[in-house]
């Protein structure tokens, strides 16, 4: 062998193993794919098979153009931070979110109007909204969750992203679940269970996805400069654990073959309606709540600049908050044939739940105290805030609707369509746009985003969108509860149900003006953002402020 | 050393932190989850209740395929009004043998749970093929592929074949006949429909899509819909007998 660089390039054991774990899941999946039981579930295997086909050609790719030397962990002193899957994953939730929010308009619009359904098996309604609701949760949510999480991750610990290929797996891997689950719906292939529609093979490469995410997550913990783990990541790491535990116990299923996408869940009947509702709550406990939490414990702080407004009342409302979350899932069952205790537990835990979430409302909006001037100038600012106020506002109405007395009126009614957005669009995706435009001039490295009139007018119009859909919801629910349980003065039923449907024609009207709205600020949002990164104007690292530990 | 000094150890170390995590978030889901595999009101066995036909099981896994549950409910509460619109209250027992279960979430349109026999044939199929030919304001998509769609039913007992593998009473007869079981159910005067309901009790069997040349994905789904809520009789459902 010859002798001439100082160091032999060789392909390092995570380039060959991935490249032979992928040779054999291409060639793994173009069997399946030959044998598959239906078009529908070749498609997906071929998807798969070109899918790890691209993985290999990329890996011999990088490894012809990388240096021979592998890529430092510190340049002069400072943490050579890895950016790339951040910057991909930022990009990504841009994307998934606009298509999310677009595919929701789209429902929106058939309830109102349903000659849009097209009478076509892909476009109704019925496999359009596991669409709507898997995209802006999982999709978006998720791309946001994964960039936020590596970045914050790397800085709180002052350490490069563990790992080398793994981060980027992490990423491009949950991306093409996001594919398989979305093109599985239109397709028709589900398994029925809310927020867990994707059958059992998308299922096991996502739980592979997950545990190489933990795993990349806790290695990058373990090589924090840092002797404290800071409070954001406390927050992410309950995120990943228990999803990945809710994950397993709500999708535990026997396939029925290999070559067929369709598998039956183990639970039945009034067990399996506790599993999923167990899983169902806390996937919006811990993906739409811890996950966010743990944004807000960052951005809100850093773009403030101000420290966390309480340590010990962190450390209280993130033990009450994942310890009492749990316990909520029965609400989704009040009145029906689940046991009554296990329905009282779950409504005096999701009252109780009201207290530790305060908690991180007040902790969010108290980091602001000496800083409230800044809403008045810095729209990103006042869009996270406002995130904490919904974020607070939908944990009073939670509880609210919790009560069996209430439920009895708001279940299987709008209400709680309205109450899920209250805390989606004004919560999650408010808390995500702020981190987004935190995040891109520092990923991007620019002085400032390109516009924050633009910033303005996102936070104005998709304001407004927000408040005409769940005002909007709030009437039609309530409206349609009363209605069914309307009598007239001889004792009977006062209203068909068709009359009580068709009560709410001029609320989905407006419903589908408000999501219109709230697009439109997203694309808004999308074209400062594209405009932002193509801007020459660079920043310097010293001008960013400095992370104060949580102590 | 107060309090809040001792939480140290789970922001310096990692593992101890994941540990309470796990910990701390298992208890509520076991309370609340175990008992429902042996507490009697939820393992109640009701007289009436069978697995679905093969037709049934078919035209619940379209059901399934078609996100029908994303706006219809299959589960009424004993509230006055509910019992009054839709039927008896659902049982614990009615939804045995449903992997996953459909009680749903959201009542866009009417619940479903005791569908059955409430409408005719043809009114069923009308309404799947163009839901505002039968109730003008209604806001359902139309369907009306599905009866233009062959039933895909070579896999059907390799379907049931799991799902007694997951504690549903179907015998090796039922899974060895589960095709001719099917054939049998979606044709008049078929020469298996006495062993058909020989196996199911109150198995319908008959010319669901009213095409008798072909069994279609509208004969699956009709025949599940018309057997929904009408296994149990609740003239002789002894309701003291599974106490809770």
């Amino acid at each position: 062998m010859a002798q001439q660089a100082s160091i032999n390039k060789t392909l390092t054991i995570g380039e060959g193993g991935t490249i032979i774990a992928f040779i054999a899941l291409a060639v793994f999946s173009i069997i399946v794919a030959a044998k598959a039981w239906t078009p529908e579930y070749a498609f997906h295997a071929y998807l798969f098979a070109a899918g790890s086909v691209a993985v290999v050609f990329v890996i011999f790719n990088r490894y012809f153009s990388r240096d021979a030397a592998p890529v430092p962990q510190e340049i002069n002193g400072k943490p050579n931070y890895n950016m790339g899957p951040v910057k991909f994953a930022t990009l990504a939730a841009v994307f998934w979110g606009i298509a999310g929010f677009v595919v929701g308009l789209v429902i929106a619009l058939q309830l109102a109007y349903p000659a849009l359904n097209f009478d076509l098996p892909w476009t109704n309604f019925g496999r359009l909204r596991p669409l709507h609701t898997s995209a802006v949760i999982f999709a978006f949510g998720g791309n946001v969750l994964l960039a936020t999480s590596f970045y914050v991750v790397q800085r709180t610990c002052h350490a490069r992203l563990a790992g080398d290929i793994a981060p980027w797996f992490v990423i491009l891997g949950y991306n093409f679940f996001i594919v398989i689950a979305g093109t599985g719906y239109l397709l028709g292939i589900t398994q029925s269970k809310e927020y867990a529609e994707p059958e059992w093979y998308a299922d096991l490469w996502l739980t592979i996805v997950w545990v190489t995410y933990l795993l990349v997550f806790l290695a990058t913990l373990w090589k924090r400069k840092e002797p404290h783990i800071y409070v954001a990541n406390w927050f992410y790491l309950a995120f990943i654990v228990t999803i990945a535990l809710l994950h397993l116990g709500n999708n535990a299923t026997i396939p029925v073959s290999i070559y067929s996408s369709k598998s039956y869940i183990i639970w039945s009947g009034v067990q399996d309606a506790m599993v999923q509702w167990w899983y169902g709550h806390n996937a919006v406990g811990f993906f739409l709540t811890a996950g966010f939490l743990a944004i807000m414990y960052y951005f809100i702080p850093k773009r403030a600049d101000r420290p966390v407004y309480s340590y010990r009342l962190s450390i209280v409302h993130f033990w009450a908050l994942i310890f009492i979350y749990i316990w909520a899932g029965p609400h989704h069952l009040h009145y029906t044939a689940l046991p009554d205790w296990a329905q009282t537990l779950g409504m005096v835990f999701s009252i109780v739940l009201w207290m530790p979430s305060w908690g991180g409302m007040i902790n969010g909006l108290m980091t602001l105290q000496g800083a409230w001037d800044k809403l008045r100038t810095d729209p990103v600012l006042r869009m996270m805030v406002v995130s904490v106020a919904f974020y607070g506002m939908s944990t009073f109405e939670g509880p609210l609707m919790s009560i069996k007395a209430v439920n009895s009126l708001s279940h299987y009614t709008d209400w709680t369509i309205g109450h899920v957005h209250s805390g989606a669009l004004g919560w999650v995706a408010y808390v995500s746009f702020g981190a987004i435009y935190c995040l891109v001039p520092w990923l991007w490295d620019r002085s400032r985003l390109y516009s924050l009139r633009l910033v303005n007018w996102h936070f104005w119009l998709s304001t407004l969108g927000i408040v005409l859909y769940i005002s909007a919801m709030w009437v039609s629910g309530i409206l349609q509860g009363l209605m069914w349980r309307a009598y007239t003065k001889l004792g009977f039923l006062e209203y068909s149900f068709i009359e009580t449907s068709e009560a709410m024609h001029p609320f989905y009207v407006i419903r589908a003006i408000g999501g219109a709205l709230f697009v439109i600020g997203s694309l808004i949002m999308a074209y400062n953002i594209w405009m932002t990164i193509r801007s020459p104007y660079a920043a310097g690292e010293a001008k960013r402020p400095q992370l104060v530990p949580a102590e | 050393m107060s309090v809040w000094a001792k939480h140290q150890i789970f922001e310096k170390n990692s593992i101890v932190l994941l540990i309470g995590i796990l910990i701390v978030v298992a208890i509520g889901g076991l309370v609340e989850i175990v008992p429902l595999f042996y507490l009697k009101s939820t393992i109640e066995k009701v007289e009436g209740m069978r697995p679905y036909t093969p037709l049934e099981l078919a035209g619940r896994d379209i059901y399934i395929r078609e996100g029908c549950y994303n706006c219809h409910s299959q589960m009424i509460r004993p509230l006055r009004d509910e019992v009054e619109r839709y039927g008896h209250y659902s049982l614990a027992a009615e939804s045995m043998y449903d992997h996953p279960f459909q009680w749903g979430s959201k009542r866009t349109g009417p619940d479903l749970a005791r569908v059955g026999g409430k409408y005719s044939d043809e009114w069923q199929r009308a309404h799947l093929a163009n839901p505002r030919s039968v109730v003008p304001g209604s806001i359902m998509p139309g369907y009306p592929f599905l009866a233009k769609t062959q039933l895909d039913a070579k896999n059907i007992a390799a379907n049931m074949k799991v799902l007694a593998l997951e504690g549903v009473p179907y015998t090796p007869e039922m899974i060895e006949k589960a095709e001719s079981d099917l054939f049998a159910q979606a044709n008049v005067d078929d020469p298996g429909a006495a062993d058909l309901a020989k196996r199911y009790p109150k198995a319908l069997a008959r010319d669901f899509d009213g095409n008798p040349g072909a069994i279609t994905e509208a004969d699956a789904l009709i025949a599940y819909l018309q057997m929904l809520g009408t296994l149990v009789d609740f003239k002789t459902y002894d309701k003291k007998a599974n106490v809770r």
